[in-house]
């Protein structure tokens, strides 16, 4: 998704880094958490997730009611006494699905986040370590994978199979990976040249060692920016999915589903379009604002601009 | 500069060739398949099932099938729908015009206002305008494109009445230049929305790294007026990087053109996947998905063309 696109696919960035390349000096991490934790915007995104989180694992005990409980007689009911944020037109109340579809979001977004950092960190590591063919074939398949757009490719995946929430994790984790790929890729390509790594090669490492060891820790920055936009990128393609009718099953309360059930009742029932929406858009915005002060917190350079 | 172009070209029958494997084996290797749906009649046999699959040419191996579709698009014959039997290219190609008209006044309504804002902030560091954009562009690239659709539809088509609510154009009213566009308007500013957040943050963030290259010192050690430096000097090579990343997106942003086709009923390729898919129309599925990837790549083509004609360094740097 758009967002998942880093700063660095950029020409500039890819070219070698030059000596000021960020490494981990004593220190450099205790200064960028105190550079977070003074962003406001990445506070508030940060506390958010955690409520957000708690939301996810306590959803039985905080939802008022059934998600599930149908109830015909009170169906399409107006935010009120008995149903803080309005029933469906089934009469299911929209507060107690909105509380357990914050479990499908967080566990796709979270976990497609991580997959794609495995997979990304593993494949572009590799790709620029080695160079020659290998780097080749990896990065053709990482143009083609690039080229297709993501969501009607998982889109023809949902129609024909039934998408569960750890599939779609294993679905989207599987094709989002070339973000990280190529960000990680292009830092192992210019910290290969470095002296340090020369200095590795030349006790006798061998070459997997010198990438976990040396390589890996140094693209740990840009590596939890784009994992944490990841989150929310993934999240947004989850909802598109479900919106379009493509997605987790409709018997699962998401918040995509939910908006896809309410389209037809725009006129009737706009609480059921809005909070949904409202839900999505919070979440995301929430990793969004995590992700910005993070990347902010991680490179000095670009500090309160 | 035609080498350039030559080679870039060239590089792009492996890519649609892996593009195409990849999209022709998921499709055609998925459970169910078209006539999956007719096995729910109660008087359907497996005889007339294969009668049918064999009437498709779904019997023979994939290897065969694939060999056989790749024959086809290259002569120009890209099969019949499954649907109405009318040729799939006329069915592609004839929604090709509407998703184009909705992506390329998205993309200039857009860069029209992205531009203008990450210039002004990027002027502007430490500034509370630059906070507050960034809060607002932040929050853009977090809004769904179908909740700020279904939004749009129901503040200005359902509370004001100003706007229709979906599709291209009144069904029985003679051609009309405004009711095209009352109809494009919602739909394109939807579309446009989540760009424009994301764009404005790219013009701000490659603007910021650009302000403090030495020769933007020398132009300011030399005596130029500010407006001279950011507009004459600084912007060009921000745009630079811009176009690059335009062309990076592309994928991605018809993925944000499908979902608004689907909400608005706007009669695009984007649609026309979503309408191949249920209806398991396997040629229109495929080959709508070939032209999405296709505008896609050659779009991301033409980027990069246009970074390499200005930009020297990259033309040397692609030959080695």
């Amino acid at each position: 998704m758009p967002s998942s696109i880093p700063a660095s696919a950029s020409r500039r960035e890819a070219r070698p880094a030059g000596p000021e390349a960020p490494g981990p000096i004593a220190g450099a991490y205790s200064r960028s958490w105190r550079d977070f934790r003074r962003n406001p915007l990445a506070k508030f995104g940060a506390a958010t997730i955690v409520v957000l989180l708690c939301v996810a694992v306590f959803a039985p005990w905080l939802a008022p009611r059934d998600p599930e409980a149908i109830d015909y007689f009170r169906g399409l009911a107006p935010p009120g006494r008995t149903a803080w944020l309005g029933t469906d037109p089934l009469g299911r109340d929209t507060l107690s699905r909105l509380i357990f579809a914050t479990r499908v979001s967080l566990v796709v977004g979270l976990g497609v986040a991580s997959l794609s950092v495995l997979i990304g960190a593993a494949l572009g590591a590799v790709a620029g370590w080695s160079g020659g063919w290998v780097d080749s074939v990896i990065s053709r398949l990482m143009d083609v994978l690039w080229s297709i757009p993501m969501l009607p490719l998982v889109m023809v995946i949902g129609a024909f199979i039934k998408i569960t929430p750890p599939l779609l994790v294993l679905l989207l984790g599987g094709i989002s990976w070339v973000g990280v790929a190529r960000l990680v890729r292009a830092q192992a390509l210019s910290l290969r040249e470095q002296e340090f790594i020369a200095a590795a090669r030349s006790i006798g490492l061998p070459g997997s060692r010198i990438v976990i060891r040396h390589i890996l820790p140094n693209t740990t920055a840009p590596m939890v920016v784009a994992g944490t936009l990841s989150v929310a990128s993934a999240i947004l393609v989850e909802s598109a999915l479900s919106f379009l009718g493509f997605g987790v099953d409709p018997s699962t309360p998401t918040w995509g589903n939910m908006l896809q059930n309410a389209q037809n009742y725009l006129v009737r029932a706009p609480w059921l379009s809005i909070f949904p929406g409202a839900m999505i858009a919070l979440t995301v915005a929430s990793f969004n604002f995590v992700g910005d002060g993070l990347r902010e917190a991680f490179d000095p350079r670009l500090k309160g601009r | 500069m035609r080498g350039f172009v030559a080679r870039r070209l060239l590089g792009l029958v492996p890519l649609l060739f892996g593009i195409s494997v990849v999209i022709f084996a998921l499709i055609h290797t998925a459970p169910g398949g078209p006539t999956a749906v007719y096995a729910l009649g109660p008087d359907f046999t497996r005889e007339q099932q294969a009668a049918i699959e064999r009437s498709l040419g779904l019997d023979r191996p994939l290897a065969v099938r694939y060999l056989a579709w790749v024959g086809g698009m290259l002569r120009g014959s890209w099969g019949h729908s499954y649907k109405d039997g009318r040729d799939v290219r006329d069915v592609v190609l004839e929604r090709v015009p509407a998703t184009l008209t909705l992506m390329g006044t998205a993309y200039a309504v857009s860069l029209a206002v992205a531009i203008p804002v990450g210039v002004f902030t990027a002027t502007r560091p430490r500034s509370p305008a630059r906070y507050v954009v960034n809060v607002l562009t932040l929050l853009g690239i977090s809004v769904p494109t179908f909740w700020t659709g279904l939004l749009a539809i129901m503040c200005f088509s359902v509370w004001l009445g100003l706007m229709p609510s979906g599709g291209m154009y009144t069904i029985g009213a003679p051609f009309s230049l405004l009711d095209r566009l009352r109809h494009l308007a919602l739909p394109a500013l939807v579309l446009a929305a989540v760009n424009l957040a994301m764009w404005a943050r790219y013009v701000h963030s490659s603007l910021i790294e650009v302000l403090q290259e030495d020769y933007i010192r020398t132009a300011r050690a030399k005596g130029l007026g500010e407006r001279v430096v950011v507009f004459r000097h600084a912007l060009r090579n921000t745009l630079l990087v811009v176009v690059t990343l335009l062309g990076l997106s592309l994928p991605g942003l018809f993925s944000g053109a499908l979902v608004t086709e689907a909400i608005f009923s706007w009669s695009g390729n984007g649609r026309l996947i979503i309408e191949s898919l249920l209806g398991r129309n396997y040629p229109v599925l495929i080959a709508d998905f070939m032209i999405l990837a296709a505008l896609a790549v050659l779009g991301n083509l033409a980027a990069d063309i246009a970074y390499a004609f200005v930009d020297p360094r990259i033309r040397f740097e692609a030959r080695g």
